[in-house]
């Protein structure tokens, strides 16, 4: 085991295992990235709400192509449908909090549960229409390098490719609307475009994120890494690109990690290992850490 | 910033019939003013009289129920690159990953764009409006490990960086140390030294003749405006704030 954990780490272990190795990696580096942007702007558990409202449409994508006669697990065709219903969820959540009274937490955990619950009846339908083979959708939920196809570790390596450049062209404007609309408006920064365009950011994450980390923990690559890169820097390009960095590290190592222990589930692997640098810079980043002070309020001058 | 004013038409600001209402009583009424290009004004007036109202409803920042505003003789939209406002205190998390500098910059958007590479020129210029509110040795700092009035020293120095010909405080001197208000203060009467336009909500009725050479006295519609020798006189002050306290004030 060590040995194919080895292999897979140093991209040893065959072309496939390579690109999901790098695959994994760009996922990470553009889902840390994301993440960045996403919680300093306080959206992060919208995140949260789209990755649960991907399961419904993930179930009805596959049996509409496996209704056609095609193979109901095209990873395309599952990510559109996956899209369309996160897309759905996110709609509701918006006319939830701006149509109602109701708190945006509690509208959260309405549509999260919501969809996820009706997602989960349909996996389980699906699972019970014996369709000759199993539909290996469960692997959407923790995430799984099982049965990974070239086209699909391209197609997440190409997606994360798209997001971190479109992030890289947008990145002032996100910066200035995540400290203070307000100014941004005055500069000219259409801040409700900037806002659409991290909501789809983040959607494009969630999406490429489904097969490897799956939509249970794919929250927490968005939130952890920003958070950790944030005890290292005061800077938000040093922090996005740091998130960025664990991303791609814990992506990389996940990835080996499952493709040396078929049995375990990507997404807390990869889950882990960011939180254990997390942990790591909680205890040890200087300036943040627990074992240094620094006073972070000076008093007025006399 | 150039140190040459700019030739700028008569007058900065033009508000006209501007009434704004919260969906029921009326909040600022009827209000019409003109605010002379290099000119610096204080907006006074009780609480509740709808003066910080007054100001973001003339940038567009609320709506306006009626009235029109034109700024150097043009509608208000195509004038925005020229304005630079600076709230109360500006509502942002303190623990943003941005030090001092940083916020700065961000004043300098317009001339970068999206894209735009921040010159070697533009950062000087940042650090140029930093050191004019004494904040230098502040550049990299993270913005929350600063005092009150230093964030305010900041905000300013981030809307000094844009080089606007029209500078919108809101209540600048609240709550600022002593060596805040004079760094504030100082800046301000620079720019109009440099034939640029200062428009400021102000609280403090004591320093008015000495920081302001015109004054808008208002409670939700206009009591008077005018230079600040013929207007802040006590009749037209008792008559905004509706009592007669004010013995700081010539009468």
């Amino acid at each position: 085991m060590t040995d194919a954990f080895l292999s897979a780490l140093f991209l040893q272990a065959g072309y496939n295992a390579t690109l999901v190795s790098i695959g994994a990696a760009l996922l990470g580096l553009a889902t840390g990235s994301v993440g960045a942007f996403l919680t300093l702007r306080r959206r992060a558990l919208a995140s949260d709400a789209m990755a649960h409202a991907t399961l419904p449409g993930i179930g009805l994508a596959f049996l509409a192509m496996a209704a056609h006669g095609g193979d109901g697990r095209n990873l395309a065709g599952l990510l559109l449908g996956a899209g369309l219903t996160a897309a759905l969820g996110l709609f509701l959540l918006q006319r939830l909090t701006t149509r109602t009274r109701l708190p945006e937490d509690a509208a959260i955990g309405a549509v999260l549960s919501t969809f996820y619950g009706a997602g989960i009846v349909l996996l389980t339908v699906i699972q019970n229409l014996s369709l000759g083979r199993p539909a290996g959708l469960e692997g959407f939920l923790l995430g799984s390098t099982a049965g990974m196809l070239l086209s699909d570790a391209m197609l997440i390596a190409g997606g994360g490719a798209v997001i971190l450049l479109i992030l890289a062209l947008l990145r002032r404007p996100l910066a200035m609307t995540a400290f203070d609309p307000d100014h941004a408006r005055q500069m000219g920064v259409n801040t409700r475009a900037t806002d659409t365009a991290l909501l789809l950011l983040t959607l494009a994450c969630v999406l490429l994120g489904l097969r490897v980390v799956g939509l249970i923990l794919i929250v927490a690559l968005l939130i952890t890494p920003a958070l950790t890169a944030r005890l290292w820097s005061d800077r938000i390009g040093i922090v996005a690109l740091l998130a960025g960095g664990i991303g791609a590290v814990a992506g990389h190592l996940g990835a080996s990690l499952s493709l040396a222990l078929p049995d375990l589930p990507t997404g807390p692997s990869i889950v882990l290992l960011v939180f254990a640098a997390f942990l790591a810079s909680l205890l040890l980043a200087p300036g943040n850490g627990l074992f240094s002070r620094r006073r972070r309020t000076a008093p007025d001058p006399a | 910033m150039s140190p040459a004013p700019v030739p700028l038409p008569e007058t900065a600001l033009s508000l006209t019939g501007v009434t704004v209402a919260y969906g029921g009583a009326p909040v600022v009424e009827g209000l019409t003013a003109r605010f002379p290009a290099g000119s610096m004004t204080a907006v006074i007036g009780p609480n509740g009289a709808g003066k910080s109202t007054l100001l973001k409803a003339a940038l567009d920042l609320i709506p306006r129920q009626s009235g029109e505003v034109r700024a150097f003789g043009q509608p208000l939209p195509q004038m925005r690159a020229r304005i630079a406002y600076v709230p109360q205190r500006a509502a942002v998390d303190w623990d943003f990953p941005a030090r001092v500098i940083d916020v700065v910059r961000m004043g300098l958007y317009r001339q970068t764009g999206l894209l735009g590479r921040l010159t070697p020129g533009l950062k000087s210029r940042a650090a140029d409006c930093l050191a004019r509110l004494g904040m230098q040795d502040f550049a990299d700092r993270q913005i929350g490990a600063l005092s009150g009035g230093q964030q305010q020293r900041v905000f300013l120095a981030r809307a000094l960086a844009q080089g606007a010909d029209l500078m919108i405080l809101d209540e600048p001197f609240a709550g600022v140390d002593a060596a805040t208000e004079a760094a504030i203060i100082g800046v301000l009467h620079a720019l109009r030294a440099e034939g640029r336009t200062v428009i400021a909500v102000h609280h403090d009725l004591s320093t008015v003749p000495a920081y302001f050479d015109r004054v808008l006295l208002m409670n939700r519609s206009l009591v008077a405006e005018g230079p600040t020798a013929t207007t802040f006189r006590r009749p037209l002050v008792a008559e905004a704030y509706g009592s007669q306290l004010l013995t700081a004030i010539p009468a």
